[in-house]
């Protein structure tokens, strides 16, 4: 009984690490991720590994580079990683993918000061990155099934382009082709039935909470009909799933508070219906959770929870009794 | 008045193991140690002066420190014998204290002085029978009972909650309370209602705790003892920290106590337990508080059991009479693993407050490696006073004192229930008791 350990309490921890957390959103993707290789045949395996291993590579090095305790183990870039892969169109270059890793890693997250301090979500600013640098590349899909995938095969429209080029509504979409993901797009946000087994693992496993995926459908549900849009077909299209579910839920990105999210997700919704409907581009779910990204400290400031006993009285005769 | 039909909504709290192995095994009276040792606070305010001096003869039951002070609660000898010393000993938040070290000669000799107190009518005269029985809070705080029964004049109390919550792990001190003493519970709970004229008591216990919810029920509900059916059961949901007192306070009646003010301040009494048993049989016997039901437990002790034993008794020896470790313990507890303190050795005492002792052997002692917060928001989902831990924390280190005063850090009760979700394994709990230091230290200053 020579050293016994004194520490504050409390003496108790429980299971979760942020380890474990990272472990649980990687087995929430991999339905998506099964459902991209697929839909997309081989070369979507390929873009996943090429994406998850120059993030876990680049966060390694950088680390090293900065003399910093090593964070590989946490699994995050892992994380990144996948969700910059499922962002990509399978026809990408490797070195475009893991160009876009490095930018993700290094520049959004390493330069600020690694887990839970970036301010916008790596994956998400990786995958802009590259849309304003390689356009037309990033804008290449192929065809469901079209297992050739070269960058030199057929292009196929997303829903979305079709709709936007079909303004006088003479699109009509197939909503069960678009549900189970048979159609050209991103690897892992064509697919909405896996992105909702994942995310419902996730919340089923309480990593994420309910209220900012649902919000942010829900806003954009709504915000759909008054425009007079068609909302069961603005659910299904584009990467509004993968981005409600884990995109926006992005922990270091998101406000920690209920009414903080809720002000955040109805954000995101309102931004993404509004470059849809108006903008140049056809597709916004990026730029919108970006957008909100940056916002979420002016929204921590503005919404933060009142403490124990200092909430508003709501009935003063009851103290009466 | 209405009894609530089950109890109201509280806010976070975190789902920590129960742990409860001792709860189905009696207490056992341990013989009485050779020596004690008796520290002159026991209790939250001034700290009491000895009457006695070395080498006295003192019988068990007698006064052997007290104070002037309002805020105090008297000493009493917890074995007959002989005073061996008065030395400054050292308490688990560091401070040092004077103690009285008494030598048993085993024969535990009453006082002759001790007979039972006049009978009791009035609120004053609960309050001074609580001081000269030295009881304090025994559910772990230690504040002297006396100031918490001496309501102010002007607030009017409607509710007595009676505290068996018992939210902490391991600990089933309070459990074997309700068990073993079910009947003297309620004695003092309707000895208590009628002299504050209270109408409407509660009894909450943890839902985990079905045979004490049953027991007390019985009681409680028998017509004879409670003809106009004041005193009810009030099984209340298994999440840590139901016993806190501002979380009980909600639990039972939906009110919430604002910060900085008491329960007394929106009509509620709290009384634990053991506290409220240990005034009945003061009243009938007039027997000071010399003697405390202690669980102890954890992976390093090798027969967990709760045992009886005088007030002062070493804690190495309560572990010896448990059949001593049976791995090296990395860990000593006073208290439960949330909210008790690590002590540095086995050689301290059990003071009226005790409730349990808890010695970890190497696994159940290891601390999580902190590393970056991700700001999952675990903590602020899990804070029972709605704060925001990770917010605090950041304030401590940039030691901004205006977050810390804006953020509501004084409100912070210190449960560790954020910590405890924190998969970063910051040590929140820790930050914020220094910022709250921060804060006192910053007030002194200006004052």
């Amino acid at each position: 009984m020579e050293k016994l350990i004194v520490s504050s309490s409390p003496h108790f921890h429980g299971k979760k690490t942020t380890q474990s957390i990272m472990l649980d959103v990687i087995i929430g993707l991999s339905p998506a991720m099964i459902a991209s290789v697929v839909i997309f045949g081989f070369r979507a395996a390929v873009v996943i590994l090429t994406c998850v291993a120059s993030c876990v590579l680049s966060e390694y090095l950088c680390r090293r580079v900065m003399k910093r305790p090593q964070t590989v183990g946490d699994l995050s870039c892992v994380v990144t990683g996948v969700l910059l892969a499922l962002n990509l169109p399978v026809t990408i270059h490797p070195l475009i993918a893991a160009f876009g890793s490095v930018v993700a890693i290094v520049v959004v997250k390493q330069m600020f000061g690694g887990i839970g301090q970036n301010f916008v979500n790596p994956a998400l600013t990786a995958r802009i990155v590259l849309m304003n640098s390689f356009p037309a590349r990033m804008t290449h899909w192929t065809a469901a099934f079209d297992y050739s995938a070269t960058a030199d095969a057929v292009t196929t429209a997303t829903p979305l382009a079709s709709f936007a080029a079909n303004a006088d509504g003479t699109y009509v979409p197939d909503y069960l082709e678009m549900f189970l993901g048979a159609h050209g797009g991103c690897l892992g946000e064509t697919c909405a039935l896996a992105i909702l087994l994942g995310g419902i693992y996730l919340i089923a496993r309480r990593v994420i909470s309910p209220v900012i995926p649902l919000t942010y459908l829900g806003t954009v549900a709504v915000l759909s009909l008054l425009l007079g849009r068609d909302p069961l077909f603005d659910l299904l299209a584009g990467g509004l799933m993968l981005g409600a579910f884990f995109m926006a839920t992005d922990y270091t990105t998101s406000p920690l508070y209920f009414w903080g999210r809720v002000v955040f997700a109805v954000g995101c919704g309102i931004l993404t219906i509004i470059i849809r409907e108006f903008g140049s581009l056809p597709e916004g779910v990026s730029y919108s959770i970006v957008l909100m990204n940056i916002l979420t400290p002016l929204i921590e400031r503005w919404i933060r929870p009142r403490a124990f006993g200092l909430e508003k009285q709501k009935r003063k005769g009851e103290l009466e009794g | 008045m209405e009894f609530p039909k089950s109890p109201y909504r509280t806010h976070g709290g975190a789902p920590v193991p129960h742990h409860k192995g001792t709860a189905h095994s009696a207490s056992v009276v341990m013989p009485v140690p050779m020596q004690v040792t008796l520290p002159m606070q026991q209790h939250i305010g001034a700290p009491c002066i000895p009457t006695v001096k070395k080498g006295d003869h003192v019988y068990l039951g007698q006064i052997i420190g007290d104070s002037e002070a309002y805020v105090s609660a008297p000493v009493h000898a917890s074995v007959s014998g002989t005073v061996a010393e008065i030395k400054e000993v050292m308490l688990t938040g560091g401070q040092m204290t004077q103690a009285v070290v008494i030598d048993s000669d085993g024969k535990m000799e009453v006082d002759p002085e001790i007979h039972p107190p006049k009978a009791i009518h009035t609120k004053e005269e609960l309050a001074s029978a609580a001081r000269a029985a030295g009881l304090v809070g025994l559910g772990g705080a230690g504040f002297p009972a006396h100031v918490k029964l001496n309501v102010p004049e002007g607030k009017n109390i409607d509710t007595l909650i009676v505290n068996v919550a018992e939210c902490e792990p391991y600990v089933t001190s309070d459990h074997r309370e309700a068990l073993e003493n079910g009947k003297n519970v309620l004695d003092g709970i309707y000895k208590v209602k009628e002299i504050l004229d209270v109408h409407r008591v509660l009894i909450a216990i943890e839902d985990n705790k079905p045979d004490v919810i049953e027991k007390l029920k019985e009681i409680a509900d028998n017509p004879e003892m409670d003809p106009e059916d004041e005193v009810r059961v009030l099984p209340l949901r298994s999440r840590y920290p139901q016993g806190a007192e501002k979380v009980l306070v909600q639990a039972c009646t939906g009110r919430k106590v604002p910060p900085g003010k008491l329960p007394a301040d929106v009509g509620c009494l709290v009384m634990n337990i053991a506290s409220i048993s240990f005034l009945a049989s003061y009243m009938r016997t007039g027997m000071p508080l010399t003697l405390k039901r202690v669980t102890i437990d954890g992976s390093a002790v090798r027969n967990p059991q709760n045992v009886i034993v005088p007030i002062g008794t070493k804690i190495a020896d309560i572990i010896e009479f448990c059949g001593g470790y049976q791995s090296e313990p990395q860990k000593l507890l006073m208290g439960g693993p949330m909210m008790g303190v690590a002590i540095t050795s086995d050689q301290l005492p059990i003071l009226k407050q005790n409730n349990a002792i808890l010695a970890f052997d190497e696994k159940e002692a290891a601390l999580m490696e902190p590393t970056a917060c991700i700001r999952c928001g675990n903590c602020v989902k899990a804070c029972p006073m709605n704060l925001m831990p990770t917010r605090l924390e950041k304030a401590v280190e940039k030691k901004d004192l205006e977050a810390l005063t804006q953020y509501h850090v004084t409100t912070c009760m210190e449960c560790g229930c954020c910590a405890f979700s924190c998969p970063a394994g910051r040590r929140l709990v820790q930050a914020i008791r220094l910022g709250k230091s921060y804060l006192k230290r910053a007030a002194a200053k200006k004052a």
